[in-house]
């Protein structure tokens, strides 16, 4: 069979990826801080980028792979620039984090992992924050909000356009 | 120099959400302009635990707990209190049962019934300062049980104390480090789960955000107890703050000598790492945690071997929870007879508990074990908001059960709740009210575990996939008689066949669901009812022709144009066109929309 053969580029990005896996190197296990570095890096990733993981820690793609598919955190297609992160935890799931995710959909005509065409906002569903507390609770990017309702939903999206 | 004022902020992720930061900053400011640097000083704390007031300040010494506080109070409170010593009484809590302000936290009816071990630090102290830390008796513990105890005298300790482990499963911490200590190896690890995956339980993350060095102390002893030298801390990635103040306190700690070689001038080194994980529930799992610290699929495996025997790089392993190892250095410190005095015969301590739902306080509580459901959801949680009423309190997350009213006066531990056919977990409460369907929530759960199942063991891959799919046909409202039954018999064969703790506990849920709610099972599938208004596809939208005012609001958001009327004209619904999507109720000023199931 033939071996799978991908470009992989000499660019600023794949030199600091390169960087930090000689920082670790010598760490047992390193593959997932990896790929958490990677994702950080490329904000995806991309099977060459998954094929020069493989090359520099001398790990099969198969196994790469098999754990970047494993895990919800990493993401094989490219995100929009704001990730909303709706929580389905139990307690948003209770005060109606459907009808938020529902909402969204409504607005930016997108299904659940989806990106919008103009590349600004990719809608995602989480499992609990941890905020129980404000529930229904969402993240774009690293901000969180709190009991999130039809009208926040319109005032966040409006902020997010703003900033562009 | 001592300061007149301490100002506490907190800053636990709920209230950083709500702005804490920010009025933070602006207590700052103000500080400064009136000159009170000297006099007051500002300190950001971990979570309090009563989110639902935040954000949240506590001023010393005279224990005024403000709630609510946004930047434009900063300067009221400031100029009135602090400089003029009086409250600002709009902003302090009024107790809901006297509508009286409370002038000290500490009468505050949430703080009241709660007892604080594990939370002891969360919210009076600064989590990035080892100062503090230090001042509140800070690594005393590792030191006197370094210096002045042996492993042996440390386990002795542990054993007497009665802690078991506070993750969920409730073994008894001892034998978990006795099984490991006696393993021959020279290499042995420390593991944490701070994995905190159950939906509705925050208790770890307001730990490690409010008080990370607790967690680094008592994994330093556990790593004196059985001989190890490093220890792992895996937390999961949507705990970005948890992550940065972990970090720091460990460079903190390894700076300071209390972690790295020769810990107190002994023959004792600890080094600890953080490991942050990607999401995956089943990784709550023990051995799928430690798969996926050494950078692998995070698969759960048969036991034996545990991990006491072959757990990180098969090599002996200690694993226990954060709220475990928080208990750690109050037992070294106060003795384990002190711990065993508190709480049950069974269940001895403290357990934190995160309150969500539909209650009146949300947050964190801690209470000594023995602590009835009621105290905790009505005395602590205050009950449901106005005009609801409780019907259901979900405990242990997905692999837990639901317990109703007539049972709240059960005292909680371990043995108890699992008697009821629900579990400890790892404390996540969540009230529901009438406004709850129960086999919708059921199928929520079931939509959880089957897509968190990892797909290697046949039982949990296939089973729970075949229950989910009754549900979701019971909620379509096309069941059938049998499918109650059906149910049951899946539910109890996946109990006994999956391999790991999450498809052996997934169906709890549904069995415990239909134990005490048979009823809302029978009326989706007999009469096509969902008496709580949750499943789309048993409702129907009417509309009240008195209350109509004939605004043609609805008319404008319906997506399917299912409405009729126009201005000066009732409208009515079209019942053939009509998806239930619900915009009409949601957006009509005058509540004419109605929602009705089963009435047919």
């Amino acid at each position: 069979m033939e071996a799978l053969k991908i470009h992989i580029p000499d660019n600023e990005q794949y030199r600091e990826l390169g960087a930090y896996i000689e920082s670790v190197r010598n760490m047992p296990g390193p593959l997932i801080n990896v790929l958490h570095k990677a994702q950080g890096i490329f904000g995806y990733l991309p099977m060459e980028v998954q094929a020069f993981i493989s090359r520099e820690l001398d790990i099969p793609l198969s196994t790469v792979y098999g754990v970047v598919t494993f895990y919800n955190f990493f993401s094989m297609t490219p995100r929009g620039k704001y990730v909303i992160n709706v929580c389905m935890g139990t307690a948003c799931y209770v005060k109606g984090a459907g009808k938020v995710v529902d909402y969204f959909k409504d607005e930016l005509k997108v299904g659940e992992g989806e990106t919008t065409e103009d590349n600004l906002f990719t809608l995602t569903t989480a499992r609990c924050f941890g905020a129980c507390g404000l529930a229904p609770v969402l993240m774009v990017n690293e901000d969180v909000y709190g009991h999130v309702d039809r009208k926040k939903v319109t005032e966040i999206l409006k902020k997010y356009r703003s900033l562009g | 120099m001592a300061h007149r004022m301490n100002v506490l902020v907190c800053s636990g992720a709920s209230c950083i959400s709500n702005n804490s930061l920010k009025v933070k900053e602006a207590l700052l400011a103000e500080i400064e302009r009136l000159d009170l640097k000297r006099e007051i000083k500002v300190i950001e704390t971990g979570c309090m635990g009563p989110c639902q007031l935040g954000p949240v300040l506590l001023v010393y010494p005279d224990e005024t707990l403000y709630k609510k506080v946004q930047v434009a109070d900063v300067r009221e409170i400031v100029e009135q209190h602090f400089l003029k010593g009086r409250p600002v009484e709009r902003l302090m809590y009024k107790s809901p049962l006297t509508d009286e302000l409370v002038h000290k936290s500490r009468d505050v009816d949430y703080f009241k019934k709660q007892y604080k071990i594990v939370l002891a630090n969360c919210g009076s102290i600064d989590p990035e300062s080892l100062d503090e830390y230090i001042a509140v008796g800070g690594y005393e513990a590792l030191g006197k049980a370094l210096t002045e105890m042996n492993p042996d005298s440390v386990l002795d300790e542990i054993k007497i104390s009665g802690l078991r482990g506070r993750g969920g499963g409730g073994f008894p911490t001892h034998l978990k480090w006795m099984f490991t200590k006696n393993e021959k190896s020279k290499e042995k690890y420390v593991i944490c789960n701070a994995d905190e995956g159950d939906p509705g339980a925050f208790m770890d993350r307001s730990v490690i955000e409010g008080d990370p060095h607790t967690l680094i102390e008592g994994m330093a002893i556990a790593g004196y107890v059985v001989g190890a030298s490093k220890g792992y801390i895996y937390v999961r990635a949507e705990y970005p703050l948890a992550i940065e103040r972990l970090e720091k306190a460990i460079a903190q700690a390894k700076e300071t000598g209390f972690l790295g070689e020769n810990i107190f001038q002994t023959d004792f080194s600890f080094d600890l790492e953080v490991r942050v994980g990607a999401g995956a529930f089943v990784c709550g799992e023990e051995t799928a945690l430690i798969h996926s610290i050494e950078g692998k699929r995070g698969t759960p495996r048969p036991r034996p071997p545990y991990p006491s025997a072959s757990g990180v790089w098969g090599k002996p392993t200690v694993l226990n929870n954060v709220e475990t190892y928080a208990n750690v250095r109050h037992i070294i410190l106060n003795g384990g007879a002190w711990m065993a005095k508190i709480g049950t015969e069974t269940s001895k301590g403290t357990k934190v508990f995160a309150l969500s739902g539909t209650i009146k306080n949300t947050g964190l509580a801690e209470v000594p074990m023995g602590t009835t459901i009621r105290e905790l959801i009505y005395d602590i949680g205050g009950g449901a908001p106005e005009g609801h009423e409780i019907k259901a309190v979900q405990l242990g997350g997905p692999s837990g059960g639901c317990v109703t009213p007539e049972y709240f006066d059960t005292p909680i531990d371990y043995e108890s709740l699992t008697a009821l056919g629900a579990m400890m977990g790892s404390g996540g409460v969540i009230a529901m009210d009438e406004t709850a369907c129960m086999v919708n929530t059921a199928k929520f759960f079931l939509d959880f575990t089957c897509f968190e199942s990892c797909g290697k063991c046949v039982p949990c891959r296939v089973g729970l996939k075949q229950m989910y799919g009754i549900l979701d046909k019971i909620t379509k409202g096309e069941g059938e008689e049998e499918d109650i039954e059906a149910l049951e018999t899946l539910g109890k064969t996946i109990k006994a066949t999956a391999l790991c703790g999450l498809g052996q506990t997934a169906p709890n849920p549904v069995l415990s669901t239909i134990k005490f709610f048979r009823h809302e099972y029978e009326e989706h599938i007999f009469e096509k009812k969902c008496r709580a208004l949750v499943c789309k596809d048993l409702i129907s939208y009417e509309i009240n022709k008195d209350a109509c005012k004939a605004c043609t609001l609805c008319a404008q958001k319906c997506p399917v144009d299912a409405i009729k009327g126009e201005r000066g004209v009732v409208h009515e619904i079209q019942q053939e066109k009509c998806i239930s999507c619900g915009n009409c109720y949601d957006v009509c000023p005058f509540g004419a929309v109605m929602r009705l199931s089963g009435e047919n």
